[in-house]
């Protein structure tokens, strides 16, 4: 199996890069943030977020804030690892 | 592909980056804040002189009520006006690079730039209400240094080197009382311009 494969396909699009590598250096992020800095639609980031959440990568809470629904993310340990071994991946290709 | 991943490297510190400091600060606001500070110090010398004080060669001076409370509000212009343009060329800035502004990283920051300097400014008030006239100027910049050292984590860390050269240049001027006028001129003035241009010219 080449290194290529390796890389991991969750990790393909660049909006789920964004999502990560804001986590990696945060505490919990809310939605209007992350958007504000990914510079996406609400749709788009509600998509690739569950997905994401769906591997188990992300935490995702929802509560209320007065009477406004608000949502936050957080970076679980699993989806830690898992960026930390893509990221390695494609150092060591850009090394190659 | 190579060129994915290498897109992809640099996305990757980007969002790192832009998430977890405040990079809207604008260097311009550092040489604008320094402008008000060297009018502002300009202006004071001036009043000295006015009121029948040569600043640098009068070994003892005598500060009326009047010219105390003139001081005080003179300081405290010039510190809105250095606030005002911080502010203004942050949002021109944020604006340009499609920045948000108000994020945990920006609150952070102010948090831990606040802390210091809002203690300072409660010890150098207190000062001024013993009569410590002397010690306000080294004081400031001491606090002022300690301020911006400790907001180093939260934005640009080359902003670190201006909060040690205030920090030196308050504790020189702490044993050099009667000249604290000129260390709070080359410190707020003189530093943030300096610190200003080359950020300006690096980050631009």
């Amino acid at each position: 199996m080449g290194i290529i494969d390796k890389l991991n396909k969750d990790f393909e699009s660049r909006v789920r890069l964004g999502i990560m590598s804001v986590l990696m250096v945060n505490d919990w992020v809310d939605f209007t943030e992350m958007k504000a800095l990914l510079n996406i639609t609400d749709g788009n980031l509600a998509s690739h977020s569950s997905a994401l959440e769906k591997a188990a990568y992300i935490e995702v809470k929802k509560e209320f804030v007065g009477k406004k629904p608000k949502t936050s993310y957080q970076v679980t340990d699993l989806g830690r690892a898992a960026f930390k071994e893509h990221l390695s991946y494609l150092e060591k290709l850009m090394k190659s | 592909m190579n060129q994915k991943h290498q897109e992809d490297l640099a996305h990757i510190r980007s969002m790192m980056e832009r998430s977890s400091r405040f990079i809207s600060l604008s260097g311009l606001s550092g040489v604008f804040a320094g402008l008000s500070a060297l009018i502002g110090g300009i202006y004071v010398y001036q009043l000295f002189k006015a009121s029948g004080m040569d600043y640098l060669n009068d070994e003892h001076r005598l500060y009326s009520a009047n010219l105390v409370s003139e001081l005080f509000w003179i300081g405290i212009t010039i510190l809105v006006f250095a606030f005002a343009f911080g502010i203004f060329f942050t949002i021109r800035k944020s604006r340009k690079y499609n920045l948000p502004i108000w994020t945990s990283a920006t609150k952070k920051m102010l948090f831990n730039l606040g802390v210091p300097l809002l203690a300072g400014g409660v010890f150098s008030l207190a000062m001024m209400y013993h009569g410590y006239f002397g010690l306000v100027a080294p004081s400031t910049l001491i606090f002022y240094g300690l301020a911006v050292i400790n907001a180093e984590k939260y934005t640009f860390s080359d902003i670190k080197y201006l909060g040690f050269s205030e920090l030196i240049l308050g504790c020189i001027a702490l044993f050099n009382i009667g000249y604290g006028l000129i260390f709070w001129i080359i410190g707020f003035g003189i530093l943030h311009i300096v610190y200003g241009l080359v950020m300006f010219k690096k980050y631009k």
